[in-house]
């Protein structure tokens, strides 16, 4: 489209818009200009004077560039302050907020049981089942068919722990089975863990037989499902869980561990052979893990509803960004399809109490601000440490301190979805009065 | 970020290998824009003219999912948001979450002044460096603005952290900006009922803000819009942060949500910065140690699972250290190594009399060691052996740390016991106790035992070191 149209007269055209372009300068006899489509039309231009106006301007601003005159920079300024542009809004723009569930998460967890009831050749009264997620923990993708469960500490000999752990167990230290049954019935252990460590040769060096009748006294104390764990000692292990697996036989304890480090082999055939289900423990490393499942199913032919992972807990501060990436990635593994992987986890959370902030009585640094009382600082630890883990996908906890205890099955449950609690009206907290 | 291989962002740089960068190629600096550990701007060239259009297309295509919010300025200024994964090992986590502490204009002014100066020096050391506090969130209890004009003005006379004003009466908003405006603080909030006054404050003052619509998902969103289509991008989301029960589970629900949104599904106006409010947990605990305790697990959950602000209200040491060490958790780059150079550090001026330690290169074990020996005044020389990066207790279980391992690394860095100490003894951990023998054998040298934990050298040194 072609127009034509004077220059004194696009002079007049944007003197009224408040353009002074061309104010001051002479225009001696008119011009008679042709319109047409023009290039690099300045679109903050368009956008003030509109499409056709902005056109002939454009034109206009050619030609006074031809002139020698910076109409460009004098426009440009106002333009650009956003502030002109803003109409204060009247109504809020309604919308819906929508989004998807994870459609990569197409395989389960696998289901575990601990403990056996009569019915199943055992004598516990309490059952647990941990696993079947299809999801992140507490992820709405999928309900979550199990909550978490915690099994507390039991040694099968007095040891050294912090003094906030220890006031709670001086008067049962000496007695497993009056350890065990106040875990259950004082601080609501849903299950319990028999430290069989004093048969570590460097330690009491212990008969696996004598640490049998240990687990034996333990079983007959409590009625909730069991841990059996060794001292660690690799060499020794192997023989202190085969004789605690057959004394225990029937009850679906859980084996603890098999690990790369012994004779995995010899705990795998004893669950296997005594009803009982193995931890496959691996230090902090995915591919360890995959290793020693696989080992555990193919080359010792465990089956897979008998296998738990503890994947290894290191401390809040002390190596939990690692502990909680690993076990995430883990489960993320299992979810997506890695059938080596998606099996239900174990932490042992006690470690938090190898933190020196959960112990020691203040920093030993002069340069830290106050640490403030350690017996409150202790079982925080745990339960951060705890805490941390569960959102990255663990389902069972071996923890030591009655708070830590009460504290994490709190909130656990909380984010599960079974703790019904009074309404909070939050939507005024800022003038909350504390 | 909408772009994620190396090639596609070289398409867009000068592709010069003028090295002005510091990178051998725009290969290389490419691949570093893709990680994420350098900046676009440090491309001198691209800012040129010639370049305009490329750097601003690369400019958006590498924007970060979550838009990124400045509160505060200067050197205190914090940057809340900016992440482009769910989970930390996908890449890492960008911008801690700020904790903001709060205080209140119902306090009294010698109250307030101790509080405020006892957040702002809070510090804890770790790897290194001191783990603090980010903010201040002064909070209107009184409803009068005036009072809350007094207490900002009161907070900013003893700190320069930035501020988190709050309230829901845009009246009392407006009496905190004329005071604080210039330093950029986050106004909260702006809600489905004052939305219009506080976008007028927005716009006026030029401040970021946060929108709260507790448990209401579409007004949220709602708000979001309209906040952008009206020109305000500093935008940080607020869902709400129920303190208990399912209400809780919903709210942990509602963070997940919105950030997949974000992230996952690349919905822009709903891709900001998230704020949780575990102070909450004061709402329902009346026993102040039970408050503080579910205070502390909130912020737990919160900073796991997307909060990219806090606000708390304890400040007893047991909630603040373990929320700050949560926050560097998992915050802590997992691509970067957690290892010091292996070699004999020098700790204070030691001489020849000066005891010398050993322990593993592990980042965290030996910024643990250093800094307990430094902090008692300990002279002395700290050997950093080559453990792969493992602590003591297990690399001495994995065969990193050996005696001999510690007398090569001795040797590599050129510490000849005859020449630096007048007393060819050397002090090994506790927990590697068991190489004692080991490393007599293979060095020749004296061999102690020093304590289990580092903390406790100093100790140890009355007890055990005269200096021969
Ligand atoms: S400064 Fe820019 S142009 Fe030069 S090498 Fe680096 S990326 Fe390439």
């Amino acid at each position: 489209m072609t127009k034509k149209i004077t220059l004194s007269k696009l002079n007049g055209l944007l003197k009224d818009m408040e353009v002074e372009a061309l104010e001051g300068v002479t225009i001696e006899g008119d011009i008679e200009l042709e319109m047409d489509a023009i290039g690099g039309l300045n679109p903050q231009l368009a956008y003030m004077l509109g499409q056709e106006t902005a056109q002939i301007a454009g034109h206009l601003i050619n030609i006074s560039q031809l002139l020698g005159y910076p109409v460009d920079q004098l426009l440009s300024k106002p333009v650009n302050d956003d502030k002109q542009r803003m109409i204060k809004p009247m109504e809020l723009n309604r919308s819906t907020f929508q989004v998807n569930k994870m459609e990569e998460w197409t395989n389960e967890i696998q289901e575990v049981t601990l403990g056996a009831s009569s019915s199943d050749g055992g004598t516990r009264k309490s059952i647990i089942t941990v696993g079947g997620e299809n999801a992140l923990p507490y992820y709405f993708d999928s309900p979550m068919p199990h909550r978490n469960h915690i099994t507390m500490d039991v040694f099968d000999m007095p040891i050294g722990m912090a003094k906030a752990v220890k006031s709670n167990y001086e008067d049962v230290m000496d007695s497993p089975a009056e350890w065990a049954k106040k875990n259950v019935n004082e601080f609501g252990a849903d299950m319990v863990t028999i430290h069989l460590i004093s048969t570590d040769p460097n330690i009491k060096d212990t008969s696996a037989k004598e640490a049998a009748e240990t687990v034996a006294d333990v079983l007959q104390a409590v009625d909730v499902p069991i841990v059996i764990g060794g001292s660690g000692n690799p060499e020794k292990d192997p023989e202190v869980l085969e004789k605690a697996a057959e004394i225990a036989q029937g009850e679906r304890v859980l084996l603890a561990s098999a690990s790369l480090n012994l004779d995995y082999e010899r705990i795998a055939n004893a669950a296997k052979e005594y009803g009982h289900v193995v931890l496959s423990w691996t230090q902090l490393e995915i591919n360890a893990q995959k290793e020693l499942n696989r080992k555990l199913m193919k080359q010792c032919n465990v089956d897979r509803e008998d296998i738990i992972m503890d994947p290894t807990t290191a401390a809040l501060g002390y190596g939990l960004d690692y502990a909680y990436t690993n076990m995430e990635r883990i489960r993320l593994a299992g979810l997506v399809g890695d059938d080596e992987l998606n099996f239900p986890m174990s932490s042992g959370t006690t470690n938090a109490w190898g933190a020196r902030e959960s112990w020691m009585i203040d920093s030993p640094l002069k340069e830290d601000s106050d640490w403030g009382p350690r017996e409150y600082r202790g079982p925080i630890w745990e339960i951060i440490t705890g805490l941390t883990l569960a959102l990255g996908g663990n389902d069972l906890f071996m923890m030591m301190h009655p708070a830590s205890v009460a504290v994490l099955k709190e909130i656990t449950k909380s984010l599960h979805g079974s703790l019904a609690r009074d309404t909070v009206d939050i939507s005024n907290w800022v003038t909350t009065k504390v | 970020m909408k772009i994620n291989s190396p090639l596609e962002v070289y398409q867009y740089l000068p592709q010069t290998n003028c090295q002005e960068c510091g990178e051998l190629t725009c290969m290389a600096f490419a691949s570093h824009l893709i990680d994420r550990s350098i900046k676009l701007e440090d491309c001198k060239p691209i800012l040129e003219d010639a370049y305009k259009e490329k750097y601003q297309d690369l400019s958006e295509l590498m924007a970060p999912e979550i838009a990124e919010v400045i509160i505060g300025v200067g050197e205190h200024a914090v940057t809340v948001g900016g992440d482009d994964v769910l989970y930390r090992h996908q890449l890492t986590f960008f911008n801690p979450p700020a904790f903001a502490v709060d205080v209140w204009d119902t306090m009294s002014q010698s109250d307030l002044i101790e509080r405020v100066t006892f957040i702002k020096d809070y510090k804890k050391f770790y790897v290194g460096r001191f783990l603090t506090l980010d903010m201040i969130a002064i909070r209107s209890v009184s409803g009068d603005p005036d009072t809350f004009k007094h207490a900002v003005t009161l907070v900013m006379e003893h700190t320069e952290l930035p501020l988190v004003l709050c309230s829901l009466d845009p009246a009392v908003l407006q009496a905190g900006l004329e005071v604080a405006a210039e330093k950029k603080p986050l106004l909260y909030a702006a809600t489905k009922d004052n939305w219009q006054d506080v976008y007028d404050l927005v716009v006026e003052y030029n401040v970021p803000v946060v929108l709260f619509a507790p448990d209401e998902l579409d007004t949220l969103k709602s708000l979001a819009i309209t906040f952008i289509e009206n020109g305000c991008k500093d935008l940080i989301l607020d869902p709400g942060t129920n303190p208990q029960g399912r209400n809780l589970r919903e709210s942990f629900e509602n963070f997940i949500m919105i950030r997949r949104a974000g992230i996952k599904e690349g919905q822009k106006e709903i891709a900001f910065p998230l704020m949780a409010v575990p102070m909450t947990a004061y709402m329902t605990n009346d026993d102040p140690v039970s408050a503080s305790y579910w205070e502390t697990v909130l912020c737990g959950v919160f900073t796991v699972r997307y909060g990219d602000i806090m606000i708390l209200h304890s400040i007893e040491p047991y909630a603040l250290l373990p929320e700050m060490h949560i926050k560097d958790t998992v915050y802590t780059d997992p691509r970067t190594p957690v290892k010091v150079d292996s070699r004999v550090y020098k700790v204070g001026s030691p001489d020849k009399d000066s005891p010398v330690f050993v322990t593993t290169n592990f980042a965290l074990t030996f910024y643990t060691v250093e800094s307990d020996l430094a902090s008692n005044e300990i002279n002395c020389h700290l050997l950093a052996v080559d453990t792969d990066g493992l602590g003591v207790e297990a690399a001495v279980a994995g065969g990193q740390l050996t005696g001999k391992n510690i007398a090569d690394d001795f040797k590599k860095s050129n510490f000849d016991f005859s020449d630096k100490t007048s007393h060819n003894i050397v002090i090994i951990p506790g927990l590697a106790a068991r190489l004692q023998g080991d490393l007599e054998d293979t060095s020749g040298l004296n061999v102690m035992v020093g304590p289990p934990d580092s903390g406790r050298i100093p100790g140890w040194m009355e007890k055990n070191w005269d200096g021969k």
